[in-house]
């Protein structure tokens, strides 16, 4: 029997979830003995033309990793779509807009201005920036449109299932793989992590108090962390009560909070309004009734950039989508 | 004139019974704001508030007990703490933090209650249409 079609492909994406595959260090051996890889720009000589000469459906699995930031990524995955009987999000950027989709909190005027003219390092009195159409010697040439929005892949296309993180933990690839494999998926539409928060797997659960408080925000880089104590509990604001549990801990075993990679557990419409309101919750909350509304203003006003922090990978997949911009 | 749409979440205790008050007591109110009852004003999730924005809202008004007065104790300190963090972030966003506003209105404050709905529905007119 043939081996199951398999495509890797990347849109607005650092390459990190690329090197979470080869990450998978010999387990790839596996991968690579039950499927065929047929499309993998980064590391395979496949074309673009390959994958329009399939069949429609003859790729088993597509992994897709990458915000949709262009045309060009727009007209590639829903070419896949096509060939594909699945198609699996891949990473934060993929699921949920990750780092690229702060981009939102800009446009594509913007972005321009800023990189083509106003970087120190630019020299470009002519303003010239990146455009669609270009007529050169009587010859027009065409790059990809650059959107003024980044979207995420299930804003562009039909996705079947999402493996999140940024990038996502082998073990969580591997669990996806040999669910496909052996047929033993959950409903469409579903994360394929656990659908517990962060908290819930901490190695630092143990630490935290009986109830949570936060009298002062305190940032990472200011202060000297315990390496074992609940970040909450000393101040630094963690956003594992809101995140999906599944990463590993991998930050907060390296001493750093959690910034929200794996997206709102499961029934969470924006990741950035519940974490906003869980954060808020527990600030100041011994002696609030004492509190005045300048006291509440100081305490809100330590967090500097509350839509950075709580939208750092998920402002895309958010209820607004961007700024509102006019 | 631009005709703001207003949704308000009222906490069933105080807010509520006020808006009940100014209703027996024959006040009239600017009419551009939708009522929405909740338990409790720290039951509104920052998710409706920017669903209602997105889904057309031009204004959100948040009605809750006067401190120390919340039926539940301190919910109504949880949705200070909310809102205003809130108000931060969607100024951030784009959307003018004028836009969400927060009151306590007790049972009794049917007159404020008609004075908050005027006050707010006049400031949203002025803010003009969300477009987003």
């Amino acid at each position: 029997m043939a081996k199951p079609k398999v495509a890797f492909y990347w849109c607005a994406s650092c390459g990190g979830c690329e090197e979470a595959v080869i990450d998978l260090a010999e387990d790839i051996l596996t991968v690579t003995d039950a499927v065929d890889i047929v499309f993998w720009p980064v590391a395979l000589d496949f074309k673009k033309k390959d994958v329009e000469a399939m069949q429609d459906n003859e790729i088993a699995v597509s992994f897709i990793n990458g915000a949709i930031r262009t045309s060009e990524q727009e007209e590639m995955v829903n070419l896949l779509r096509k060939k594909s009987g699945l198609i699996i999000a891949f990473g934060s950027c993929a699921h949920i807009g990750g780092i690229p989709g702060l981009a939102n909190f800009s446009n594509r005027e913007e972005i321009f201005d800023y990189v083509y003219t106003k970087t120190p390092s630019t020299m470009n009195p002519a303003k010239t920036t990146p455009q669609t159409n270009t007529v050169v010697d009587g010859y027009e040439l065409e790059i990809p449109e650059f959107y003024n929005t980044v979207k995420t892949l299930d804003q562009t296309i039909d996705v079947d299932y999402y493996l999140p993180g940024c990038a996502p933990p082998p073990d969580l690839i591997m669990n996806a793989v040999m669910a496909i494999l052996k047929g033993e998926l959950p409903e469409k539409g579903a994360v394929l992590a656990p659908d517990k928060s962060l908290c819930d797997t901490c190695p630092r659960n143990d630490s935290k108090p009986e109830k949570l408080m936060m009298k002062e925000i305190k940032r990472p880089h200011t202060v000297e962390m315990d390496p074992e104590k609940c970040f909450l509990a000393e101040g630094v604001i963690c956003l594992g009560p809101a995140t999906r549990s599944g990463c590993g801990e991998r930050c907060i075993n390296a001493n750093m909070p959690c910034r929200g990679c794996f997206g709102p557990v499961k029934g969470v419409s924006d990741f950035g309004a519940k974490s906003l309101s869980a954060i808020a919750s527990i600030m100041g909350i011994e002696g609030e009734e004492n509190m005045t509304d300048e006291d509440i203003q100081k305490l809100v006003d330590q967090i500097p950039d509350p839509a950075g922090l709580f939208y750092m990978y998920s402002l895309p997949s958010s209820l607004l989508r961007r700024k509102v911009m006019t | 004139m631009f005709d703001p749409k207003i949704i308000a979440f009222y906490c069933k205790w105080c807010t509520s019974a006020g808006a009940d008050l100014a209703g027996t007591s024959r006040m009239t109110y600017k009419p551009n704001i939708v009522g929405i009852r909740v338990m409790c004003s720290s039951r509104v999730d920052p998710e409706h508030i920017l669903d209602a924005f997105k889904n057309g809202a031009d204004g959100v008004l948040i009605g809750g007990c006067h401190p120390g007065d919340c039926h539940y104790e301190s919910g109504n300190y949880k949705t200070q703490k909310r809102i205003t963090l809130l108000k931060k972030m969607i100024n951030d966003l784009g959307i003018d933090k004028n836009r969400l506003r927060l009151e306590w209105i007790s049972a009794a404050e049917g007159k404020r209650f008609a004075k908050v709905v005027d006050e707010f529905t006049d400031e949203v007119q002025k803010l003009g249409k969300l477009k987003i």
